[in-house]
């Protein structure tokens, strides 16, 4: 049974804990660089979020509030387990008000109102290298990010460009931070990207399974990868609004009605879209 | 005097810690020092290249031509010497000793280079237009019509269809290969072209159509250009002056002509006779 009588508070040994705090105030000292660090073994499988919830459980202390979201969702099996497992091993509260929440951690999605300072969001990254797509080799990408050697992530935009005269990436948007290094800001769809510019909170990355953490300190510029004439676009949900809250100009769900078919949008992020409704 | 656009003092690439014997000048076996090993790839080269100039580099394989030409492009470590440009902090600063972002400058904007094996220049994955694209983008271009501009006029230039520059150069053939590496050389107008063994490997027809290539580009571009081959037939076509090297050593150097119809060392003449 997991809970705080039988492990230790957030359930990680002190020392670990530590080290991994020391990596994440060398990735914040170093915004967008990702730190190696010894991915611990935990009660959930490798790739399961586990990167994310090392950091979470690593920063949590008693008087946070947290939440815990998946693909925007606040009731997902994951997003539920997380909440269990670490309300289980700390007796923090729990919420899906995003507003009060003290740490949000999350997969895929960035909620939709901006983070505020002293929050800190905890992104779940499964490829933390952004330079994966173009170059199979670690050592090689670590060479390419220490000299500056993003030609070949540009060449890789640009032939999308000139093949399908467009970019066809979706999630996992290059982008620059602090015109150094290029990051993967997880996979966020276009809409999130540039909720990460300039932004009031702290967001942290973690890979569990690439045992590597990365974050984007408060007020840090982060540009995403683009031609001066072919500027970066996000999704666009012009004319669309969601059926249950009918929120306009927010990240929305495309789904289809089983029986008639009939197409509808609704809010990605849930906890927002009750907010909303007032529950 | 007309100053050289490119010259090289002392260059020496060895390939182990050497002894006091082949440290001291002591003989070596061909290339490789008979007691520790080490291999002398390039010894003691002093060359220069005037503007405009057509500077070949002849010799047999393994006599360090390539390794000459690799060095100066930055892709093997030089052990000793320097490498001055005039385009370069006026010609005051060995290109070898700069930081690895002035490397890169100098690689990027002075310099272009095309390999014996198109592999190791081009991608072949990727279209020819982006084979061009990714020089510019090294040299911090970053407006995509720009650049495909510039693309479609290179591959125009070397006679590659516009229709094809969007086909990745696998698909194209050897000399089609080596005229996307030239053109993609040329992207940032460099004012100078190393060309390793360009013709090697290619039927006699696409030699001649390459030559003629290499002949109009000094021509339009006024680009200086140091070319390699072990084919004297092409350095007789081509080159102004010739230098001939062996084992890591430059045996002789003076005008091609010269060269051809009085050759001084052993050597030469060897490789002069095989010619005719």
């Amino acid at each position: 049974m997991i809970d705080q009588k039988h492990y230790n508070f957030a359930f990680l040994d002190e020392n670990s804990k530590r080290e991994i705090r020391r990596c994440i105030l060398k990735a914040i000292a170093i915004p967008g660089y990702q730190v190696p660090f010894g991915s611990r073994e935990l009660p959930i499988g490798r790739g399961w979020g586990t990167g994310g919830i090392q950091v979470t459980l690593s920063i949590i202390g008693n008087d946070d509030l947290l939440k815990v979201i998946d693909q925007g969702s606040d009731d997902s099996v994951n997003a539920i387990n997380i909440k269990k497992f670490v309300n289980s091993t700390t007796d923090v509260l729990v919420t899906n008000d995003s507003e009060k929440a003290t740490i949000i951690q999350t997969r895929h999605r960035i909620p939709e109102i901006p983070l505020k300072e002293g929050q800190v969001l905890v992104l779940q990254v499964p490829i933390p290298e952004p330079l994966r797509i173009i170059e199979p080799k670690e050592a090689t990408t670590k060479k390419m990010h220490a000299q500056c050697e993003y030609s070949p992530m540009w060449l890789y935009l640009y032939e999308d460009l000139l093949r399908c005269g467009k970019i066809g990436i979706g999630a996992e948007y290059p982008v620059t931070v602090e015109n150094r290094y290029v990051m993967n800001p997880s996979p966020i769809p276009r809409y999130d990207v540039p909720k990460l510019n300039q932004a009031e909170g702290l967001y942290l990355f973690g890979a569990g399974r690439e045992k590597k953490i990365y974050a984007i300190p408060p007020y840090t510029d982060v540009t995403p990868l683009s031609f001066s004439d072919a500027p970066f676009e996000t999704e666009d949900f012009r004319g669309k609004v969601c059926r249950l809250c009918g929120a306009k100009g927010v990240y929305l769900d495309e789904l289809f009605d089983e029986k008639t078919g009939e197409q509808f949008y609704e809010c990605s992020d849930t906890g927002f879209c009750a907010k909303r409704r007032g529950e | 005097m007309e100053k050289p656009i490119l010259y090289t003092n002392h260059l020496t690439v060895r390939y182990g810690k050497g002894c006091e014997h082949c440290l001291d000048g002591g003989n070596l076996e061909k290339n490789t020092c008979p007691i520790c090993k080490t291999v002398w790839a390039c010894n003691d080269i002093n060359i220069d290249l005037f503007p405009g100039e057509i500077l070949g580099i002849v010799g047999e394989s393994g006599s360090g031509k390539s390794t000459l030409m690799k060095s100066l492009y930055f892709d093997f470590p030089v052990t000793e010497g320097a490498a001055y440009l005039d385009n370069y902090q006026d010609g005051t600063d060995n290109i070898f000793d700069q930081s690895l972002q002035q490397k890169k400058y100098i690689k990027n904007h002075l310099m272009g280079m095309v390999y014996q094996n198109p592999m190791l220049g081009l991608r072949m994955e990727y279209s020819a237009a982006g084979n061009i694209a990714e020089k510019l983008i090294a040299a911090g271009h970053r407006e995509f019509k720009s650049m495909t501009e510039r693309a479609k006029e290179l591959l125009v230039a070397v006679e590659i269809l516009e229709s094809r520059m969007k086909e990745p150069p696998k698909n194209f053939s050897g000399g089609m290969q080596q005229r996307v590496q030239i053109s993609k050389a040329l992207a940032n107008n460099p004012a100078i072209l190393l060309l390793d063994e360009v013709t090697t490997g290619l039927d006699l027809s696409v030699q001649a159509k390459v030559l003629d290539l290499i002949r109009k580009i000094r021509q339009e571009f006024g680009v200086s250009i140091l070319l390699v081959s072990h084919d004297l037939a092409v350095i007789k076509m081509l080159a102004d002056r010739t230098v001939v090297m062996l084992d890591g050593k430059i045996i002789e150097q003076g005008l091609t002509d010269q060269i051809l119809d009085d050759p001084q060392h052993q050597y030469t003449q060897q490789l002069v006779h095989s010619l005719l």
